[in-house]
Formats: structure tokens, C-alpha cells, sequence
């Protein structure tokens, strides 16, 4: 019942309904974004402040409490005219985009399939799937590092793509099913009346009912990936400082022991840019109601 | 000078090496060095020290630091794909990979590396059976205590000798109202180092050598000096005389646990705190905010000899520093192995001031006063011995040992975190 | 793809039909041979190529992403060209193929290795039984781990999965607002572990009570008359305030799943209740709840492994001091910086054996779904 549903059903109001949409649910729904957003404002604002003021009094003297508050822009500095580092959001993009793609496609495919095709040992594949959810990413590190060093994969692009491809795929399958499974027996039914074949039917029928699903895994894959830096370190190799990602280059500009924690306040901001873009730009697919009209069509 | 050291250096490498890789043309070849350097300061100066070399020789040198060290060299190792050459900040991790590493005693002769290096160096770099594994690089001399001579000359204060010296100073600044003491500790996942250096200075003013290492490396599960021992408890005692001490220490407890370990020489320049037990990197952590600090009796920052507790184990050094490993043998490799077990591979760094050198053949008139200084205490130690925690199984120093000292600055029984420590000790 | 027109195979004779199989295969064989060598080839300019970044980018997006869509495409074609009876029992496995040969490579395979080491020594080098598991079970701290996980998990599902959908709700109600507010919610997914840690640390940062604070919760108890308090060391409350990080962290992933699920509700069905009179709780709770049920367990289950494999939080923030320790914290501790791959290995297969019942129940609901 929310105000854009009431317009288009063009049900009438009820007085219950006018009460709960209207201040009280904004009140909330404020106080709870407040409360959210209070720890990133006080990141915000500590990253255009000097270091030795951020250690020495609270970020919210910005808002009054005697002291004068001192802006700066040298952590942004900092970290934008680090050498290598526009090369290193290349890197990041390159390294991020196909492992965000790869994954989806192969677990679409499945997901299709544990979904809606009968074939012998489909429970058990899928109980194996959930369970795969489970093995630390750490533990896969050596033995993945063992089959790269054999076949020369070691240090490129794809053996990344792979890796993040496996390590993402239990989580998008397992997602990806959970929403395909839930399209209405009626619509795949008719598809297949409609002599469309398996392959058709998952191009043009699963596949743009999904996109709300796909679109949210996307945003997830998209986000650990770019925030990883195990996982960029260790298959993307330590050798070659061409290839370093944003991560690997804000890390080695912090220091070893964190010293120069400061570049962090304004690196986690500059690193957000991107994958926030993305969620902006992904949002307009979580729509109302793509299953109901479709049943509809 | 430096020519003359130059060419003395030159005529040991050939005459050490000759038979192997004298004549041959090692330009174009390749050799990639993994280690723990990130920061730009301890990065750009150790690059600097391995340009000379690729100028001299054509070998593209590629070295890369990385803070999840163990991690990554654990990976590349056991996932079959070792750098050339490894930098351990720890001996006690470099030795886990031992078997993967080539047997240096192939590669340098005896003789060589014994000129090179203090024998307790080549020590702490050999296996059980006798293999070599490490050359040292780096050094830190971790048993000093800083000042700033600012407040600390201006209100006329000795530098102490002994301890009871150095409770005595403590006590006067205290009744001069001000704080003597600043230990902050936080550290991330290594929080708790601090404490443990603090520790393992003091066993060496109060135990005998073969204590701490019996203590620290024993030769068999046997000879394990527990820390429940009198020994290892008296030292954690005298630590907690200062750190649990609310007087002595600048903001109390608290800042202890909760202050940044690199902020440590800020309270120092601002007088908050007159004194401060660091390693020689430590005004390393201030050059980014205060770029022209000064280290010397005159300067921002002074430091002087953790004193001795016990006057029959004289005046023992604290040490750390970084150890090179060799994973795969080829000509170009031993090469770049043969330039770390010189001093000269430091030279641009011990200039810049950032580093010690662990070598022999390290010439004086490369440091400036201050660190001059640093080396001339190393010189003039009665003993020598390697940061306690570093050598220790990574059970123990690098987790209930770090993780216990915390539990005792937060007023946990020390019977019990002692106990906890032995019992994490591995049996296999 | 499969747009060609099927012939009937009745009116051909059998020399015909095999020469026309063979035909087949043969053409079906070339077309995957030269996009593996097409890929292979793009693959080699990738990885040796001088030429600039931005080609060597344009190529690896093509590559990447075009590439596993016209793999899908060649092997499906490659099946479409086999007998009726061969098809439709090989289709499925053209579907699921690929997923499983990854997941085998990525993590059956690791599994497996991981379970093997469990029962070796610190090195890998002799077998010793269950003596890492006897291990982990008897060492005394095990316990507060084991407790501090379960204490993660109840509280982390419970908050996230709670919050998310009650957030999902209301701000479905809020009209042009409801973008802006759940990407603010949404935002701390964004943040990296690192990041997380410098944010909370100007949350729970401790100064002296005669000192300004820089942490904001000490800056309110100082300015209530309390002492500061040391929120990583204090065991009264450093797991719950650990736990609040990973909460924040979360919330917006149950959020954005369960908003999905939300909008998926039938209109007709709100509607229908409204116009039953049902007021606004019992809509949530009588169509809401059970028409987004699975995709709640869907969200549950994702999150009670997330947190079950905690990790980042911990170890940046205490790595496990003042009994904070949790498994996952453990594992990777034992396993590369106390190098004893035989016990790191065993909390790692303790950690697999936990999901077991969240299997059976999971498969449970696949079955039912698929009778409803």
C-alpha cells in the first residue's frame, strides 16, 4: 500500500492506511537512516580534517563545541596523486566487471536447471551447493595456488575472473534459484506449449523475469570483488606492480603497520564512488510486480 | 671512503664467488624479491639499495612489500609459486618454509658469511641440522627509551644507569606533576607487541642468555624455560611496576590499551609524557607529520640505553630485523642473495636514516649522528639477542604471548595468563 | 538458437541418418574448437601483450564476458544436434555443467583437501587420527569460541534479517523517498572490512575522561557522567560491540533481497485483504510473511553463513583478544600465522559440519516447493 501502488490500483485510502504511510513510518524510516548513516558522516567529515586534529578532538566539533574546525583536502590529495593509482581503478574495473558477469551467467544456467529441469542427483547437487557456501575462502587459497602454478595461470586476469567466478557462484546459484523457482508453473508451462525450446525459454522468459535477483547479486559480486584484496593479492600475483587494484594500492599507501591510517577516511570514500554508482544505476530494476504482469501477458 | 670500501667489497665477491658467477653476464635476467616493506620511506630506501646493484649488473630487480606478509608468502609457497628470494620481518615464520629454501652453505662459503655477520646472526638463520636458510638485512636495536630533550633537559633530569635509577626519575616527574611514562599499544592484530618487547629487554637484564633462550628457541621441548617460571614472572612483574602503574603513565591505563603505538613520540613532543621504551624505527612513525624532526641531544628527540636491572648480565641489546630467504637457485639469484649480505645494499637507506644494518662490513660514517649513536650502543653490547616473540612458535609469539600482555594491562590474574601461555606452547 | 526446423527421422534411411550424425558432430566439434582457440588466443594477447591498457581491457571484456555466453551457446547447440531421447537427458547437464565443474575446481576440490589435512600433523606430514579434533574440543578457550559464534549468529540473523524486512516494508510506504533511504541504509555494503574498522574506531575510540573524546559513544557517556569505556577490552561488552559492526555492515543486503521479494507481491493480493478490511499488521503478517517465506529463508540461510565465516570484523578490530575469538578467526590464525595446517584445517571442516541441518532444512523446502 504504498503511495504509488495506491495510485495505480486506485484503491481508495482507509484511515489505517493514511495514518501508517504517513508520519509515523517517515519518522522511523528517518531515525533508522540517521542511526545508519551516523558512523560514514563521521568518516566523511574526519576525511577533510588534518590528522592531528581527527586525533585530538571529535569530528562533530564541526558542528560547533568551541574549537575551530580546520578543513583540508590533503587525505583526498593524498590518495588521488598516489602514482599508479589511476591505473589501479583500471585494474579494479577490469578485474571486477567480468567477475561479476561470469559468475551470473553460469549460475543462471543453473539455477534454470535445479529449478525446473528433472535430472538424477538434482537434490544432491544442490544440497552440495548450500554446503559449498560454507568453505572459508581461505582454505581454497593453497590448492587453487597449486593448480594456477601448474598451468601458467598465476598472476593473470582470467585466473582472477575464475576465481572469483568459483568462490561467488553457491551464493549466486543459490539466490538465482531461490527467485526462478518461485515463477509461476503456469508461465513456463506455457512457453513450453508454445514449442519454445529449454535454451528460449530461459533466454527470453527466465532471464528478464530474473533481472531484479540478478540485478541484486550483481551488486553484491560487485562489491566484495571490489572490496576484496585477498584474493586480488594472492592470484593476481605480488610480483607486478601493474597490476595492483585500488584495494592493494590504498593498503600499500596506509603502510605496513597502518601508520598512515588517515588516507583510509578519504580512500573509503573514493573506493564507495564506483560501487555505489553501480547500485544507483541497478536500482530502477527492483520493480513492483514483474511476475504478476507477466501472469497477466 | 666509500670507494675504498667499494672495491674492498668488490675483491671479497670475487674472491668468494669466482668460481660460480665472476664472468658471467647476468644482464636481462630477472629476479622478484617478496617482502614486507610497503611504506614508502623503508620501501623507497631498500629499492634505492637494489638500483645499485641493477646498474651494476643489468639484473631487473622487482620487489614487492605486502602487510598480509604471512598470508601471501604462506600461499606462494605452499601453492608451489615462491618468489626468488623472500624478506622475513620474522626468522621464527621463514623457518616454517625451511624446507623449500635453498641451503645457503651451497651458496656462500662459511668463512664468507662469518665475516659478513655476528655469529649469534648466522645462528638465528640455521635449522637444527645444520642448513642455512637466512642472510640478514636490516636491523633494529629495540632497548632504548626515548625523550624529548626539551622538558626532559629543561627540569634537569638525569639519564638513569640502573633501574632503581630509573623508578627514581619515574617517581620525580611524577612529584614535579607530570606524567613520566607513554606505552600506547594499539596495534590492530598485533596489539600487544609493545608489552612483549618491554618483557623480553627486561629478561635480559634479569636472567642469564641461556634462560632466554631456552625461553624463547630451547633446543628441546625439555629445556623450555616456562613462562610460569620465577624468571619469565619477574620480568612481567617489573613491566607492570610502570604500565599498571596509573601514575606513570600519561592518561592512565586507558590510553595503554587504546592509544595508536605510532602516536607514541607525539605525547613525547608535546611534553604529555616525558618518557618512552620504542626501537630505533620508532621516529620513523613521525616523519610524515613532523617532516623536519631533529634526533640528538640538541634535536626534537632524544634517546637513551633501557638501563640495566641486574648488574651481572651487563648491558644487553634487544634486537630486531629482517632475514632473506632464497627459493629458487639460479645465477642471478645468488647474486642479488650475495648484494643483501653487504652493507652496502643499505647505504642509501642507512643515509636516509631509516635503517640499521645487521652487517659487519657496515661503515660508520653512513649514519647520521643519532642513529651513529644507536649503532655504537649494538657495538658496545655485552650481549646480542633477537626479539623473543619473533623466534617463539607463532602460537605463542605472535598470539597468547601478544594477546596475554593486553589481558595483564587489563588487570587479569598473572598466574592465570601465564599458565595460558605454557599451555598454548605447541607439543608436536 | 534451436530455431531450425526439426525433421521428422522416420522417412530417412539409417546410412543417411549416421552420415548426417557424423556430419553433425563434426560441425558441432569445429564450432567449440575454434572459439576455445579463439579465446585461447585473445587469452595469450592478454597476459603477454604491450599493447595499451585500455585494448587489453576492451579485449578482456569482450573476452569475459562474451565469451562464457558463446560457450553456452556452441554446447547447446552441440546437444540440440544429438537424437530427441539424448537430448533431453543431456540438457540438464549443459545448464548445470559448467556451474558444477567450477565449483568442483574452486571448492570441491579445496574441501576435500582441507578434510584430508584435518586428520595430518602441524605440516601435512604424517596422519594422526582425530587428534586436531580432539584438540580443538578440549583446548579451554574452545568453548568461548563456540559461544561467541553462536552468540554471532543469533544476534546478527536476528537483527539483519529483522531489521532489513521491517525497513523493506516501510519504505516501500514512503513513496520518492524510498530510493534515497535504502541507498543510506544500503551504504555500509560498500564500505570494505578496513574501512569498517576506521569508521567504528571514531565510534568507539577511548581518551581519558580529562581529554576531549574522539570516539563518539565515549563523547556521549563522558558527557552523561560516565567513565569512558574501553569497548575492545572490556569483556562485558566488546562481542556485542563487534557485533553491531557486522549488523550495520548486513542490514542493507537483507534489505535490498527482501525489497526485491516485497515488490514481487502480487498486487491483486494486497489489495484483495484491504478491501477485506484487514488492517496493515495483519496484511504484513497474513500476505506479506508467506507470500515472501522463502525468500526470508533464502536470506536467513545466506546470512547465518556470512556470519558463521566471520572473519574480517574480528581480526582487523581484536583478532580475537579478551575472548572475542570465533572460528573462522581461529582457523585462519592457526592455519597461516601459527602454521598448523592439521588444526586450522579441522575448525575449517567443524564450520562445514554446522551447516549441515541448514542443508537438510533447505532441501527440505526445495522439495516442498516443488510439490506445491
Amino acid at each position: 500500500m504504498s503511495v504509488s501502488l495506491q495510485t495505480e490500483s486506485g484503491v481508495q485510502r482507509s484511515t489505517v492506511q493514511a495514518v501508517l504511510s504517513a508520519a509515523p513510518v517517515r519518522i522511523v524510516v528517518l531515525l533508522l537512516c540517521f542511526l545508519w548513516s551516523l558512523p560514514t558522516i563521521g568518516l566523511l567529515i574526519s576525511s577533510i580534517r588534518p590528522a592531528t586534529d581527527i586525533n585530538s578532538t571529535g569530528w562533530w566539533t564541526l558542528f560547533g563545541g568551541g574549537q575551530p574546525f580546520n578543513f583540508t583536502l590533503q587525505n583526498y590529495e593524498a590518495v588521488l596523486s598516489a602514482e599508479g593509482m589511476a591505473n589501479a581503478f583500471l585494474n579494479s574495473l577490469l578485474v571486477t566487471i567480468p567477475s561479476v558477469v561470469i559468475p551470473i551467467t553460469v549460475a543462471a544456467f543453473a539455477a534454470y536447471a535445479f529449478a525446473w529441469m528433472e535430472f538424477p542427483g538434482r537434490d544432491f547437487f544442490f544440497a552440495g551447493v548450500v554446503m559449498l557456501m560454507g568453505v572459508p575462502l581461505h582454505m581454497a587459497l593453497i590448492p587453487i595456488m597449486r593448480i594456477y602454478t601448474s598451468i601458467d595461470l598465476n598472476g593473470t586476469f582470467l585466473g582472477i575472473w575464475l576465481a572469483h567466478t568459483g568462490f561467488g557462484l553457491p551464493l549466486a546459484i543459490y539466490l538465482l534459484y531461490g527467485y526462478i523457482s518461485t515463477i509461476p508453473k503456469e508461465i513456463m508451462e506455457s512457453a513450453h506449449i508454445d514449442g519454445a525450446s529449454p535454451f528460449t525459454a530461459f533466454t527470453q522468459l527466465v532471464l528478464p523475469l530474473s533481472v531484479p535477483v540478478i540485478a541484486s547479486f550483481a551488486i553484491f559480486q560487485f562489491l566484495w570483488v571490489w572490496n576484496d584484496l585477498l584474493v586480488a593479492l594472492v592470484f593476481l600475483g605480488t610480483d607486478n606492480p601493474d597490476a595492483f587494484i585500488v584495494t592493494s594500492k590504498l593498503k600499500e599507501l596506509v603502510g605496513s603497520k597502518g601508520q598512515n591510517w588517515e588516507v583510509l577516511t578519504a580512500g573509503a570514500f573514493i573506493t564507495m564512488i564506483v560501487p555505489l554508482f553501480i547500485f544507483f544505476a541497478l536500482q530502477r530494476y527492483f520493480v513492483r510486480g514483474m511476475m504478476a504482469g507477466s501472469v497477466k501477458g | 671512503m666509500r670507494k675504498l670500501l667499494a672495491f674492498v667489497l668488490v675483491l671479497t665477491m670475487v674472491l668468494t664467488l669466482a668460481p660460480a658467477a665472476a664472468q658471467e653476464d647476468l644482464s636481462g635476467t630477472k629476479v622478484t624479491i617478496f617482502g614486507a616493506y610497503t611504506e614508502p620511506a623503508e620501501h623507497d630506501s631498500f629499492i634505492a639499495g637494489l638500483e645499485i646493484l641493477e646498474a651494476e649488473t643489468g639484473i631487473d630487480i622487482e620487489y614487492q612489500g605486502a602487510s598480509d606478509f604471512e598470508v601471501l608468502i604462506t600461499a606462494r609457497i605452499e601453492g608451489g609459486d615462491p618468489p626468488d628470494i623472500a624478506g622475513f620481518p620474522q626468522p621464527g615464520l621463514m623457518k616454517r618454509f625451511a624446507d623449500a629454501a635453498v641451503d645457503l652453505r651451497d651458496v656462500f662459503d662459511m668463512a664468507y658469511l662469518q665475516q659478513q655477520y655476528n655469529q649469534s646472526w648466522i645462528d638465528m638463520a640455521t635449522m637444527p641440522d645444520g642448513k642455512i636458510i637466512g642472510v640478514w638485512n636490516r636491523a633494529i636495536v629495540k632497548s632504548l627509551v626515548w625523550y624529548a630533550p626539551e622538558y626532559f633537559d629543561a627540569a634537569g633530569y638525569p639519564i638513569p644507569e640502573t633501574w632503581d635509577e630509573l623508578i627514581a626519575l619515574s617517581d620525580q616527574i611524577v612529584a614535579d606533576g607530570h606524567t613520566p611514562w607513554y606505552a600506547p599499544m594499539e596495534s590492530g592484530n598485533a596489539t600487544g607487541w609493545v608489552g612483549t618487547d618491554w618483557i623480553e629487554d627486561i629478561m635480559l637484564r634479569t636472567t642469564t642468555l641461556e634462560n632466554y633462550d631456552n625461553w624463547t628457541v630451547p633446543v628441546a621441548l625439555e629445556d623450555r624455560l616456562p613462562f610460569t617460571s620465577p624468571e619469565v614472572k619477574r620480568a612481567w612483574e617489573l613491566m607492570g611496576q610502570v604500565l599498571l602503574n596509573e601514575d606513570y603513565v600519561y592518561g592512565g591505563i586507558l590510553t595503554t590499551l587504546s592509544d595508536r603505538f605510532f602516536d607514541t613520540g607525539v605525547a613525547l613532543l608535546n611534553g604529555d609524557a616525558y618518557l618512552a621504551k620504542q626501537g630505533s624505527y620508532m621516529p620513523g612513525w613521525l616523519l610524515e607529520e613532523y617532516p623536519d624532526l631533529t634526533i640528538g641531544p640538541e634535536g626534537d628527540l632524544n634517546y637513551f640505553f633501557f638501563p640495566p636491572i641486574d648488574e651481572e648480565y651487563g648491558k644487553p641489546v634487544l634486537t630486531g630485523g629482517d632475514v632473506y630467504s632464497m627459493y629458487n637457485d639460479r645465477p642471478e639469484v645468488r647474486k642479488v642473495m650475495e648484494w643483501l649480505t653487504t652493507a652496502q645494499s643499505l647505504e642509501p637507506a642507512i643515509k636516509a636514516g631509516t635503517f640499521m644494518s645487521a652487517h659487519q662490513d657496515v661503515d660508520l660514517d653512513w649514519y647520521d649522528e643519532a642513529n651513529r649513536g644507536i649503532a655504537e650502543i649494538l657495538l658496545n653490547a655485552t650481549s646480542v639477542r633477537f626479539d623473543g616473540s619473533d623466534l617463539q612458535p607463532g602460537a605463542v609469539g605472535t598470539g597468547t604471548f601478544w594477546s596475554g600482555v593486553v589481558d595483564y594491562i587489563n588487570g587479569e590474574d598473572l598466574d592465570a595468563i601465564l599458565e595460558k601461555i605454557d599451555a598454548s606452547w605447541p607439543t608436536e | 538458437m534451436s530455431a531450425e526446423p526439426k525433421k521428422s527421422w522416420g522417412d530417412v534411411s539409417l546410412a543417411d541418418i549416421l552420415q548426417r550424425i557424423t556430419l553433425r558432430l563434426v560441425v558441432s566439434l569445429i564450432v567449440p574448437v575454434i572459439t576455445f582457440v579463439a579465446m585461447w588466443q585473445s587469452f595469450i594477447f592478454m597476459r603477454d601483450s604491450e599493447a595499451s591498457k585500455v585494448v587489453i581491457a576492451v579485449v578482456a571484456l569482450v573476452v569475459g564476458v562474451g565469451g562464457v555466453w558463446i560457450l553456452y551457446l556452441v554446447t547447446n547447440n552441440l546437444v540440440e544436434q544429438t537424437p530427441v531421447s539424448f537430448r533431453d537427458a543431456l540438457r540438464p547437464y549443459v545448464f548445470v555443467g559448467p556451474a558444477l565443474v567450477v565449483l568442483v575446481i574452486y571448492l570441491v576440490y579445496p574441501a576435500v583437501n582441507t578434510i584430508v589435512l584435518s586428520f595430518q600433523d602441524a605440516r601435512s606430514e604424517n596422519f594422526v587420527g582425530f587428534s586436531n579434533y580432539t584438540y580443538i574440543f578440549t583446548e579451554p578457550d574452545m568453548l568461548i569460541v563456540l559461544r561467541n559464534n553462536i552468540l554471532w549468529i543469533i544476534t546478527v540473523v536476528g537483527f539483519t534479517v529483522g531489521l532489513g524486512l521491517i525497513i523493506a516494508v516501510l519504505v516501500d510506504r514512503i513513496g520518492r523517498w524510498e530510493s534515497a533511504a535504502k541507498s543510506l541504509i544500503f551504504v555500509p555494503m560498500a564500505i570494505s572490512a578496513v574501512g569498517a574498522s576506521v569508521i567504528w574506531g571514531f565510534m568507539y575510540a577511548a581518551k581519558p575522561a580529562n581529554k576531549p573524546q574522539i570516539g563518539l559513544l565515549n563523547a556521549i557517556n563522558v558527557t552523561l557522567g560516565n567513565d569512558p569505556i574501553l569497548y575492545m577490552n572490556d569483556k562485558a561488552i566488546n562481542n556485542f560491540a563487534l557485533i553491531a559492526i557486522m549488523i550495520w555492515l548486513l542490514t542493507g543486503y537483507c534489505m535490498v533481497v527482501i525489497s526485491a521479494a516485497v515488490k514481487g507481491v502480487p498486487t491483486e493480493l494486497l489489495e484483495a485483504g484491504r478491501i477485506d478490511g484487514a488492517n496493515e499488521f495483519r496484511v504484513f503478517f497474513n500476505i506479506i510473511i508467506p507470500v515472501i517465506r522463502s525468500t526470508l529463508i533464502t536470506v536467513a540461510t545466506t546470512v547465518f553463513i556470512m556470519v558463521l565465516k566471520v572473519f574480517d570484523i574480528v581480526y582487523v578490530m581484536t583478532n580475537g583478544r579478551r575472548d572475542t575469538e570465533v572460528v573462522a578467526n581461529r582457523m585462519f590464525n592457526e592455519f597461516f600465522k601459527f602454521g598448523h595446517y592439521g588444526r586450522g584445517s579441522a575448525l575449517a571442516v567443524l564450520l562445514l559440519i554446522v551447516l549441515l541441518p541448514i542443508i537438510y532444512s533447505n532441501v527440505r523446502d526445495l522439495r516442498e516447493r516443488r510439490k506445491g
